[in-house]
C-alpha cells in the first residue's frame, strides 16, 4: 500500500517533469533576448508585429466560421443518427475519424486538384473562394472532435424519448431542436467549438498549401528566422490552447445535470 | 355500449417480417380508464404507439371522437402520454416543463401561469415550480410528467408503464392519485401496466394482450373471475391448475388422480375420455371440509408459508400441488408439513380451461 502509493508519486513526477521542464526551458529561453536580464522583449517584439496582427485576426476569423459550419453539419447530424439511424452510427463515426488518419496534405493536394481554377467549382479562382475552402477543410479536420464532443453530449439525454415527449405536446422539429435538443447539449456543442479554435489557429499545412496568410505559416515562417521570438510565439500559443481547454472545464461544471435517476 | 370515444380497428402493425399487433380491436368509452395488461413483449406499448401517432399501423384504423386519426402526425393528435422514463426537460423548470405544451399551443402567458399553477395543485406539488428535475424523486418527476400531459387538455391521456421504475410504495400511492386524478377530470385513459395487481385495483376495464392480440376485454371482475382463455387465467392472478379426466360426460363427472368431482353444466361439450384442465383460484379452496362447498380432494401438506395475516399452504395432491390461503388464527397453530389433509371448495368456483 504504501509502496504502492510511493511509486505513484514517482511515476506522476516524472510525467510532470517530462511535460513541465521544456515548458520551462521555453518560457526561460524567451525572456532572455536582452543581454544578462529577463525581459518580456521577444513577447513586445511578436505582439507589435503587424502581421502577428493580420495573422492571428485571419486565423480567429477563419475559426469562428469553421466553427459555425460545423455546428450546423455535425449537431442535426449527429441527432439524426441518435434519433432515426442508429445502425448507421458506427459508420458515421468511421467516417469521421478519417480526418485522423488521412493526412491534410493529402486532403489539400486533392483540393487543388478538384476545385482548380479550369475545374466545374473553381473555388481557387478567387480569393474569397480559396478562404471558403479553408474553412471547409477546417471543417473536416475538426470533424473527429466535434462529432464526439456533440455525440457525447446527445449520450447524457434519452435524445428518442425527450423528442417524442416534445412532439406528443405538439412540438415541430423547430421547437424540438431549439427548446429541447440544443440546451441539453450546449456545454458539449461549445466544447467542440473550442477544440475547433484550438486546430484551426496552429494549423499550418492546409493554410500553407492554400496560400492563406493564417497564423500557422507565420509561426512557421517566424520560427526558421529568428532566435527568441518563436519560444516567446510558441508560449503565446500554448496559453491560447490551454485557455480553451480551461473554459471548457469550467464550463461543462454547468451542464444540465441528468434527470433520469430513479427515485 | 355508448358511441366510443376511442375505436382502434383491426389493428396490424409488423416491422419488417415480423408481425407484432395482429387484428387488435378495442372500443373505449369516454372518460373510461382501460388498461393493457400482459407480458413484456406482447406489443402493448407498440399499440399505444399507434395511438399516440409515434408508429403507423400496417393495416387498420384508429377513430378518436368520430375522427379518423390514424395518419395525422403526433403533435397534431391534441393527446397526453406519459412515459416509463420520466423524460421532462432537464434544462427548463417544473413550471416550464408543464408549461411546455401550453406555450407551444400559443397560449398567453399569463393564462400559461395560471393553468401551470392549477396543474401543480391537483398533483399536490404547489411549492415546486422553480426546481429543476434532477432536484426531484422519482414519484414527483412522474407526477410533474402526469402535469404536463394533462395541462394542454389532451382528449386523451396515454400511460406506458408510468410506475414501473418507482419503489413499492411509492408506485401503490401513485396509481392511486393518477386513478383519482383521472376520476375528477374525466379523461380517457390507456394504462399500460405488467402488473396485474396494478391493472385489477384501477381500471374500468382491462384488455389482456398475448402474442399481439386482445385475449381478453372486460372488467377487472370478468377477468380474474371468468378468464376467457388459460393464458388469461394463468396471467392474472394465481391459479392451481389440476389434470382431469372426463368419466361421464352426461353426468359431469371428471376424475382427478383417482378421485371424482363432479362438475355438471361446466364441461362445454366435452366427452368422456377428454383430458381437461381444470383450475382453481387460492381463496375459492378451503383446509379441510366446510359448509357450503360441495366438492373436496385429499392429499398430504407439502409446504407452509406463513405470511403474517394470511398462512398459504401447498397441498400436494397426487402430481399436482394447489395452493391456498388460510387466514391466521391465533388460537391454533399452522398445520405442518406431511400431515393429510382434506381441500374442499365448490364446484362452481372451478374454471374449465380450454
Ligand atoms: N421498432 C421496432 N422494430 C422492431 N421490432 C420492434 C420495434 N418495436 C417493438 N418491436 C418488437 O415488438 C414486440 C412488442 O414490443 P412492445 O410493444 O414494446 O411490447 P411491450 O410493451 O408489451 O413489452 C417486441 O418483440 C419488440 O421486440
Ligand atoms: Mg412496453
Amino acid at each position: 500500500m504504501k509502496s504502492g502509493k510511493f511509486w505513484a508519486w514517482v511515476v506522476f513526477a516524472l510525467g510532470a517533469a517530462y511535460f513541465f521542464i521544456p515548458l520551462i526551458a521555453t518560457v526561460e529561453f524567451s525572456m532572455r533576448m536582452r543581454r544578462g536580464a529577463y525581459s518580456f522583449d521577444a513577447y513586445q517584439i511578436v505582439l507589435g508585429d503587424p502581421r502577428f496582427q493580420a495573422t492571428f485576426g485571419y486565423s480567429v476569423l477563419a475559426a469562428v466560421f469553421t466553427i459555425i459550419l460545423g455546428v450546423l453539419i455535425v449537431v442535426p447530424a449527429a441527432y439524426w443518427i441518435r434519433l432515426r439511424l442508429p445502425h448507421l452510427r458506427p459508420i458515421v463515426e468511421f467516417i469521421t475519424l478519417l480526418p485522423l488518419v488521412i493526412p491534410a496534405i493529402v486532403i489539400v493536394f486533392g483540393y487543388i486538384r478538384m476545385y482548380g481554377s479550369n475545374s466545374p467549382l473553381p473555388f481557387l479562382a478567387t480569393d474569397m473562394g480559396t478562404n471558403a475552402l479553408l474553412v471547409i477543410g477546417y471543417a473536416m479536420l475538426a470533424l473527429p472532435y466535434m462529432y464526439r464532443a456533440v455525440d457525447t453530449g446527445l449520450r447524457t439525454i434519452d435524445v428518442r424519448t425527450l423528442t417524442e415527449a416534445a412532439q406528443i405536446l405538439g412540438a415541430g422539429w423547430g421547437t424540438i431542436i431549439g427548446r429541447v435538443i440544443l440546451p441539453n447539449v450546449l456545454i458539449a456543442v461549445l466544447s467542440g467549438a473550442f477544440l475547433t479554435f484550438a486546430i484551426v489557429i496552429g494549423e499550418f499545412t492546409m493554410a500553407s498549401l492554400l496560400n492563406r496568410p493564417a497564423f500557422g505559416p507565420y509561426l512557421q515562417n517566424v520560427g526558421a528566422n529568428r532566435a527568441y521570438e518563436p519560444a516567446a510565439l510558441a508560449i503565446i500559443a500554448f496559453a491560447i490552447t490551454w485557455g480553451c481547454m480551461s473554459l471548457i472545464q469550467i464550463l461543462s461544471r454547468f451542464a444540465p445535470r441528468s434527470a433520469n435517476r430513479p427515485n | 355500449m355508448a358511441e366510443p370515444f376511442l375505436s382502434i380497428q383491426h389493428v396490424r402493425k409488423s416491422f419488417g417480417a415480423t408481425t407484432v399487433v395482429e387484428d387488435f380491436n378495442l372500443d373505449v368509452e369516454p372518460g373510461e380508464f382501460v388498461s393493457f395488461l400482459g407480458p413484456s413483449g406482447c406489443g402493448k406499448t407498440t399499440v399505444l404507439r399507434m395511438v399516440a401517432g409515434f408508429e403507423e399501423p400496417s393495416a387498420g384504423k384508429i377513430v378518436v371522437a368520430g375522427k379518423d386519426i390514424t395518419r395525422l402526425k403526433p403533435n397534431q393528435r391534441n393527446v397526453g402520454m406519459v412515459f416509463q422514463a420520466y423524460a421532462l426537460f432537464p434544462n427548463l423548470t417544473v413550471a416550464q416543463n408543464i408549461g411546455f405544451g401550453l406555450k407551444v399551443a400559443g397560449m398567453p402567458r399569463a393564462d400559461i401561469d395560471a393553468r401551470v399553477a392549477e396543474m401543480l395543485d391537483i398533483i399536490k406539488l404547489p411549492q415546486m415550480a422553480d426546481r429543476y428535475p434532477y432536484q426531484l424523486s422519482g414519484g414527483q418527476q412522474q407526477r410533474i410528467a402526469l402535469a404536463r400531459a394533462i395541462a394542454p387538455k389532451p382528449k386523451l391521456l396515454l400511460l406506458d408503464e408510468p410506475l414501473s421504475a418507482l419503489d413499492a410504495k411509492v408506485r401503490v400511492s401513485l396509481r392511486e392519485e393518477i386513478r383519482s386524478i383521472q376520476k375528477k377530470l374525466g379523461i380517457t385513459t390507456i394504462f399500460v401496466t405488467h402488473d396485474q395487481e396494478e391493472a385489477l385495483s384501477i381500471s374500468d376495464r382491462i384488455a389482456v394482450m398475448y402474442g399481439g392480440k386482445a385475449e381478453q376485454v372486460g372488467t377487472p371482475f370478468e377477468i380474474y373471475n371468468r378468464p376467457a382463455t388459460k393464458f388469461v387465467a394463468n396471467f392474472v392472478g394465481t391459479l392451481n391448475v389440476l389434470e382431469g379426466k372426463v368419466t361421464d360426460a352426461a353426468a359431469g363427472t371428471v376424475q382427478v388422480n383417482t378421485q371424482e368431482v363432479s362438475l355438471k353444466g361446466k364441461l362445454n361439450g366435452s366427452k368422456s375420455g377428454d383430458m381437461l384442465s381444470l383450475a382453481l383460484r387460492p381463496e375459492a379452496i378451503s383446509l379441510g371440509r366446510q359448509p357450503g362447498r360441495d366438492s373436496s380432494l385429499s392429499g398430504e401438506i407439502s409446504e407452509v408459508h406463513f405470511l403474517g395475516s394470511v398462512i398459504r399452504v401447498r397441498v400436494g395432491i397426487g402430481g399436482h400441488t394447489v395452493s391456498l390461503d388460510t387466514f391466521n388464527s391465533p388460537a391454533t397453530p399452522p398445520p405442518a408439513v406431511g400431515e393429510k389433509a382434506e381441500i374442499s371448495f365448490s364446484s362452481s368456483d372451478m374454471l374449465v380451461l380450454h
